[in-house]
């Protein structure tokens, strides 16, 4: 039995559905992210791993135990919050002390864990700063130091990127990541940043409209995408319409120009119209090649990026973008121009 | 550009000070005049030398005491809870609150001597220390506005739901919660409705008066009936309270306001 257990989880608020039959099995160590738009669910099940809210049906499972009724006070959960949470009232020590003194830990074991916890997050100094005396991405290191001291079950993280700048964002994903792993510890984290979820999960759960679209580590999920909502949710993709022609061969084709796809085309008939993705990355610029799938497309739009220049094409009315690195001795193709694309039929998706 | 001139606003701020400052500063000036021909503070000097004044006074700051404890412990859990459970009835509970400021004072304490007099089914007004029981719940529903009021907007400047969530996934009970991360973070809110509600308790006269308590109220009003000079100097004593409580609301409140705004 896996260590976290979530079977057939439901939540209607009303009669609005916010988590449709969401089950998940998750290893002891492991870090899922669960993906998606607002209102997608992600929270409302992080809400319910937590206790916050009942489910309407299902069961969870921590580590054999049935805690789907269990008070949140007493589940053994860490949890840090997107706007921090901090008691105003504590300090920093206090603060990451609280649980532990809430579960009438002695004094002395309370100090050492705490000391043990602030060398952690490397804020050793500012044990008896109060949480307005902080920055940001200070104030979310202690939250989940609290998070951590009671040495939880299960750890949540509830969107804790979300309200801090740029830099400070990369750099504490990192130390989360890091601690994650130093700590085996199991952790839900919930965002809708697709950047942070493929850069920091085992796996990702992407999430809408209260279902699960895909379940996958992030090279699959990013990848492999195996709906039109994933396909369009991660990353840059060209999605180009198509008619299915032969799906044993895996050929579709974009107006006269054939394309073959050498995944499978899974619920496809010929002559079905159907959504080719592909990522802007897989694309090459240059003469045919043998062997890969070539097609004549004309320049629409060229944007430099820095050290990605994006170059738009049009082919037969569909869009295909490419990115090609940045190189001063390399012309770029003019507007208007006819060019090559190149791409490995295993690069092409074909999706219903 | 030539800034708008300001001479207006002064002389609002002046005719209004004065229709305030003049009676007072007139009260102060009677309160001096017991000895004749010069000023002093005999008035001042009679008045707490009195061992009525020091009963009526030392029983009022006890009733005033009680109630702030009995009001506090009625009004933060239960504004805590309307804002948390039951934020859809926030606007019936203040209007509840708000009811003692419509309803007369002489009202409630009819209201009061019928439901609980000596022949009733709960005779609270059978015996003194039932009275006074009586009389703090009378202050406490008097003071009602004035605590749920700050309580309330102390409730406002914290996030209460996600500081409930964060000291229950720690594993803390409500009462732990409320104890320890609620109280604490609207100590200034409750201080300030504590504040108020002292000013209430310690002039108040119509309850202590039906009830027949030996409150500072009727005091006052016994003293004002018979002598000339007390009056004015009891009448400043109680504008200093009064004062000096508005005062420290306004310390408290602005220690609050520089803390959350650094």
């Amino acid at each position: 039995m896996a260590f976290l257990d979530i079977s057939h989880l439901q939540k209607h608020f009303g009669t609005q559905t916010a988590v449709k039959d969401f089950s998940i099995a998750i290893e002891k160590g492991e870090f899922i992210t669960f993906l998606g738009p607002s209102g997608c669910g992600k929270t409302t099940i992080l809400r319910m791993l937590a206790g916050f809210e009942s489910p309407s049906s299902g069961h969870i499972v921590f580590d054999g135990q049935d805690v789907t009724q269990v008070r949140t006070n007493q589940r053994n959960v860490g949890m840090v919050f997107q706007s921090y949470a901090l008691f105003p009232n504590m300090t920093v020590a206090q603060n990451i002390g609280f649980g532990l003194k809430v579960a009438n830990v002695p004094q002395n074991q309370i100090d050492a864990r705490v000391q043990e916890m602030l060398a952690l997050i490397k804020l050793d100094k500012l044990a008896d700063r109060y949480p307005w005396q902080m920055s940001g991405g200070q104030q979310q290191r202690v939250a989940l130091a609290r998070a951590l001291a009671n040495q939880p079950k299960v750890l949540l993280l509830d969107e804790p990127l979300s309200a801090l700048d740029a830099k400070i964002r990369i750099s504490l994903r990192e130390e989360i990541r890091s601690l994650q792993r130093a700590l085996n510890i199991t952790t839900v984290f919930v965002t809708h940043d697709q950047e942070e979820a493929l850069s920091i999960s085992d796996r990702i759960v992407v999430l809408n409209e209260g279902g699960v679209e895909q379940i996958g580590t992030p090279s699959e999920i990013y990848n492999f995408p195996r709906t039109r909502f994933v396909a369009s949710f991660i990353g840059t993709l060209n999605q180009v319409n198509a008619t299915v022609a032969d799906v044993a061969a895996g050929i579709v084709t974009v107006g006269e120009q054939r394309l073959t796809s050498s995944q499978p085309l899974t619920g496809l008939q010929a002559g079905q119209r159907c959504l080719l993705a592909l990522r802007p990355e897989a694309v090459s610029l240059g003469s045919p090649e043998a062997g890969k799938n070539n097609l004549q497309a004309v320049v629409d739009d060229v944007s430099f990026l820095g050290s990605i220049v994006r170059i738009r094409t049009k082919a037969n009315d569909e869009v295909f973008s490419l990115d090609v690195f940045n190189d001063p001795n390399r012309p770029l193709p003019p507007r208007g121009s006819t060019v090559n694309l190149s791409f490995a039929p295993e690069n092409l998706l074909v999706l219903p | 550009m030539k800034q708008p001139s300001r001479l207006g606003a002064w002389i609002a701020m002046v005719v209004g000070a004065s229709y305030f400052l003049i009676p007072l500063l007139a009260t102060f000036e009677f309160s001096l005049r017991m000895r004749r021909g010069e000023y002093s503070l005999d008035a001042y000097r009679v008045v707490f030398a009195d061992p009525q004044f020091q009963a009526t006074f030392g029983y009022s700051i006890v009733m005033a005491l009680v109630t702030i404890v009995m009001g506090v412990l009625l009004v933060v859990p239960t504004a805590y809870w309307v804002h948390l459970r039951m934020p859809k009835l926030r606007p019936v509970v203040e209007f509840i609150t708000l009811l003692p400021l419509v309803i007369p004072a002489i009202v409630i304490v009819f209201g009061y001597l019928r439901m609980y007099n000596s022949s009733s089914f709960i005779p609270l007004t059978g015996s003194e220390r039932a009275t006074d029981f009586l009389l703090m719940c009378s202050y406490v529903t008097l003071s009602l506005p004035y605590m749920y009021r700050s309580v309330d907007t102390g409730l406002r400047t914290i996030d209460i739901r996600t500081l409930t969530e964060a000291a229950e996934v720690l594993g803390a009970s409500t009462p732990t919660i409320l104890l320890k991360v609620i109280f604490p973070n609207i100590a200034s809110a409750i201080l300030s409705g504590a504040f108020l509600t002292f000013a209430v308790v310690i002039g108040e006269f119509t309850m202590a008066s039906l009830l027949d308590r030996p409150a500072f109220g009727p005091y006052l009003q016994l003293i004002g009936a018979n002598r000339a000079y007390e009056p004015s100097a009891l009448a400043v004593i109680a504008f200093l309270l009064t004062w000096a409580s508005m005062g420290l609301i306004q310390v408290f409140s602005r220690n609050t306001t520089s803390r959350k705004s650094s």
